[in-house]
């Protein structure tokens, strides 16, 4: 015997009104593309619940895939039989067995299908009865169970579930429109991107590039962390911003302590560039306020002055601690440590402004001219797309 | 050729040989080498690794790469014990090990390490409660195996390992070497320290295994040297024989679903035109893994009818390889508490996903007809 389907529970979205059926559908493409491995699974929609049909794939493999997928509130594995007493307890019986960590449990019988002979009640004692009568160790609990084994009855089958494993909540990725985010390669950025994805938003992203200042290998970190992010939605779409000579420029022509604040002005005037060319709606960036000299509220305001777009800051009210534990969870802190100089950590100004005002900025920057500088640079964009598995996962994938 | 010795050793796939190959030809560079020709085997031997956490659901840095299952089990045993020696000496296993496991344990007794041997069942398979009752102070190691490699019986290893998490300064560590693609165990979850694993045994190469060290637990190692492999075994990685045992396991891994089922149904099979057959006795409790069949014929000497056998080219074995050019007598079932005529007349049937049911067919008439000829010669 072996568990055959993932149930989905998907809490939230059931809430949300007219949404509710895009939402849905959403959601069963995100499971489909993330099960893309196992193309023996399908996803099904019943009233108010989803199931993944295994067909033969591992269920704990499968499992740890939806555990990518926002929008799911929690899952458990089911096994499908028929309405069938004896089926019942023997797969009942299958489970408890093979349940880890488990000395309690409880059945609770939900009969759907009226014509089922026995009421859920007695099927209650009946199973509970039997499962007690051909196991060894197991007591029933019925307040506070490790497991709690529950057998609905149908119309059209009946479903044995066991423990409940939570999902990422949130959510489905494409349900909320797209936002660019800046990734930097720094621990915050991705975590950013995260928690934005979190609440159904398709990411992209923009990186500036300054060769020979940072090397390839910042850039593929970069692609590496966005790599990262596509495994809790779909591709990412990574705009390499060519960024050496504004960047030289900035620092040769402005005054030393105010050349911070305008580079990250003039970032965000190439990312509202960025966005009105692919019809995105909001810029996202691993701010938190206080962290360092770009992040205080002045800074802040002086640096969106340049651009109307909403910036979205979902680390604003976290600790650095809570952010990095993110970062583990979702595998890119490693990645996000690697030593390679980015555009932010070269010609880092002695004592940077970490309260620069408006005026100031707005008299220094009418000194010169960057619109074609940055032309130039919007002109010189890469765009690379990560799909889950680009050349770096493929690579090998003829030998492993 | 009928192969159904596939617990000794099974067949390569090809396409772990078409990877040994093409590694071993395209990334010859040392992986600690700084140069990007290293850089690039240092990246393969990384997702080699990466793939194999994720196949067993474990941490990348939990996985190092061993020659196969003798010094995987070499290297949990003496390692803990030579590493913790301070906070005690005692060691519990079973009866029933593999060699690998039963001799250094022994080795260590020369140390001045004292081992506790449990017994087991008629059906091979030990009791929890004795094991939790050996527990003393000084324990410092639980070392006891999946899958019994004679008889495919499971060790009831998941409730062993609830007992060692009672208790925190001992170690547990598990011979899966029989038990990986068939018998499913979740490692992670199940109380394990140390976990062996051999490529050969699952259609990989000789020479290639892991050894799953959990995150935390310190080993004093068999090699000293370069520090590879998280410090714990040094020597320049063997990156082709990791890399091909990785697809090995990826292999048996997508298949293992259906590979199990199919070979149950090819057990129950055996079991049933086994049990017909005069003089035999079936050895393999019921519930064992779904590879192996190990049968008796007392009174008739294994090694003829494997020769018998081997004429017409349908090759078992008698008891395991690993111990077969020793003493006639098989410990294992010595263990279980057979009678002489029986430990010495085993024999050992172990199936493959590949193995056919027409295989089985063909050779189940082939040892039927080889015992019915050897009774009218013994007559």
């Amino acid at each position: 015997m072996q568990y055959d389907h993932i149930l989905i529970r998907y809490g939230e979205m059931a809430l949300k009104g007219k949404n509710r059926k895009s939402f849905i559908m959403q959601l069963e493409h995100n499971l489909q593309q993330q099960l893309k491995d196992y193309p023996k699974t399908k996803v099904k929609r019943t009233q108010g619940r989803m199931f993944v049909l295994l067909n033969g794939h591992d269920p704990e493999d499968v499992m740890e895939k939806c555990k990518n997928v926002f929008g799911i509130q929690s899952m458990s594995l089911a096994i499908k039989v028929r309405n069938d007493e004896d089926e019942i307890h023997d797969a009942a019986l299958w489970a408890l067995k093979n349940a880890i960590d488990v000395k309690t449990f409880k059945v609770t019988v939900k009969r759907v299908d009226k014509k089922f002979p026995i009421r859920s009640q007695d099927m209650n004692q009946t199973l509970g009865k039997y499962l007690l009568l051909n196991t060894n160790g197991f007591t029933v609990d019925v307040h506070k169970p490790d497991l709690e084994l529950k057998v609905e009855i149908r119309t059209e089958a009946t479903y044995i579930t066991t423990s409940v494993v939570p999902g990422l909540g949130g959510l489905p990725v494409g349900t909320s429109g797209k936002t660019l985010l800046m990734l930097s390669g720094g621990i915050d950025s991705p975590v950013a991107g995260f928690l934005a994805m979190k609440r159904g938003v398709e990411i992209e992203a923009v990186h500036f590039h300054s060769p020979p200042f940072t090397s390839d290998r910042a850039k593929q970190k970069v692609l590496d962390l966005a790599e990262k992010l596509t495994s809790y939605g779909n591709k990412v779409n990574v705009h390499v911003v060519p960024f050496t000579k504004l960047q030289q420029h900035i620092f040769r022509e402005m005054p030393e302590n105010y050349a911070m604040t305008i580079m990250r002005r003039i970032m965000m005037r190439i990312c509202e560039r960025v966005c009105r060319k692919e019809s995105i709606l909001s810029i996202t960036t691993g701010e938190s306020l206080g962290q360092v000299a770009s992040q205080t509220m002045e800074s802040m305001n002086t640096i969106n002055e340049v651009t109307n777009f909403p910036i979205l800051r979902p680390l604003v009210a976290m600790d650095k601690d809570d952010i990095v534990r993110v970062s583990k969870k979702i595998d890119t802190y490693d990645i996000s440590i690697r030593p390679y100089e980015d555009c932010c950590t070269i010609f880092v100004p002695k004592s940077p402004k970490t309260r620069p005002g408006r005026e100031k900025v707005n008299q220094f920057e009418s000194q010169t001219d960057f619109t074609e500088l940055i032309e130039e640079a919007v002109k010189g964009i890469e765009v690379v797309t990560l799909s889950g598995k680009i050349d770096a996962e493929k690579e090998f994938d003829d030998l492993l | 050729m009928i192969y159904l010795d596939n617990s000794a050793t099974t067949k390569p796939d090809p396409a772990v040989l078409e990877s040994f190959q093409q590694t071993s030809g395209r990334f010859f560079a040392n992986p600690s080498s700084l140069h990007p020709f290293g850089g690039e085997s240092e990246k393969l031997l990384t997702k080699a690794k990466k793939q194999a956490a994720d196949l067993l659901h474990v941490q990348d840095e939990e996985i190092v790469f061993t020659s196969g299952g003798t010094e995987g089990n070499n290297l949990a045993i003496k390692g803990i014990a030579l590493e913790h020696q301070t906070r005690g000496n005692h060691i519990i296993t079973t009866d029933v090990e593999h060699p690998s496991v039963d001799e250094a344990l022994k080795g260590l007794e020369q140390l001045g390490f004292e081992i506790t041997y449990l017994p087991v069942d008629e059906n091979g398979v030990v009791s929890v409660s004795d094991v939790k009752n050996a527990i003393k102070d000084k324990t410092i190691l639980i070392s006891i195996m999946h899958v019994n490699n004679e008889l495919g019986s499971i060790q009831p290893v998941q409730e062993i390992g609830e007992i060692a998490k009672e208790h925190p300064k001992l170690f547990f560590h598990v011979d899966n070497v029989q038990g990986f693609g068939k018998v499913p165990l979740k490692i992670a979850e199940s109380g394990i320290d140390l976990c062996t694993l051999s490529g050969h045994k699952i259609h990989g190469l000789k020479g290639t295994g892991i050894l799953y060290v959990k995150q935390g637990t310190a080993l004093f190692p068999l090699f000293h040297g370069g520090n590879q492999e998280q410090n714990l075994r040094s020597g320049t990685e063997n990156l082709a024989g990791a890399v091909s045992l990785v697809r090995a396991l990826r292999l048996i891994s997508e298949r293992k679903c259906e590979g199990i089922e199919h070979m149950r149904g090819l057990q129950r099979q055996l079991r049933e035109r086994l049990i017909e057959m005069e003089g035999v006795e079936i050895n393999t409790p019921e519930d064992a893994a779904p590879h192996i069949m190990n049968v008796s014929v007392p009174g008739m000497k294994p090694e003829v009818i494997i020769h018998m056998l081997g004429v017409q080219e349908i090759y078992i074995s008698t008891k395991s390889a690993c111990s077969s050019k020793q003493s006639d007598e098989s410990k294992i079932l010595a263990a279980c508490g057979h009678e002489k005529d029986r430990s010495v007349s085993a024999l050992r049937i172990s199936l493959a996903y590949d193995t056919t049911e027409e295989e089985i067919h063909v050779f189940m008439n082939a040892l039927s007809e080889t015992i019915d000829q050897l009774k009218t010669i013994l007559e």
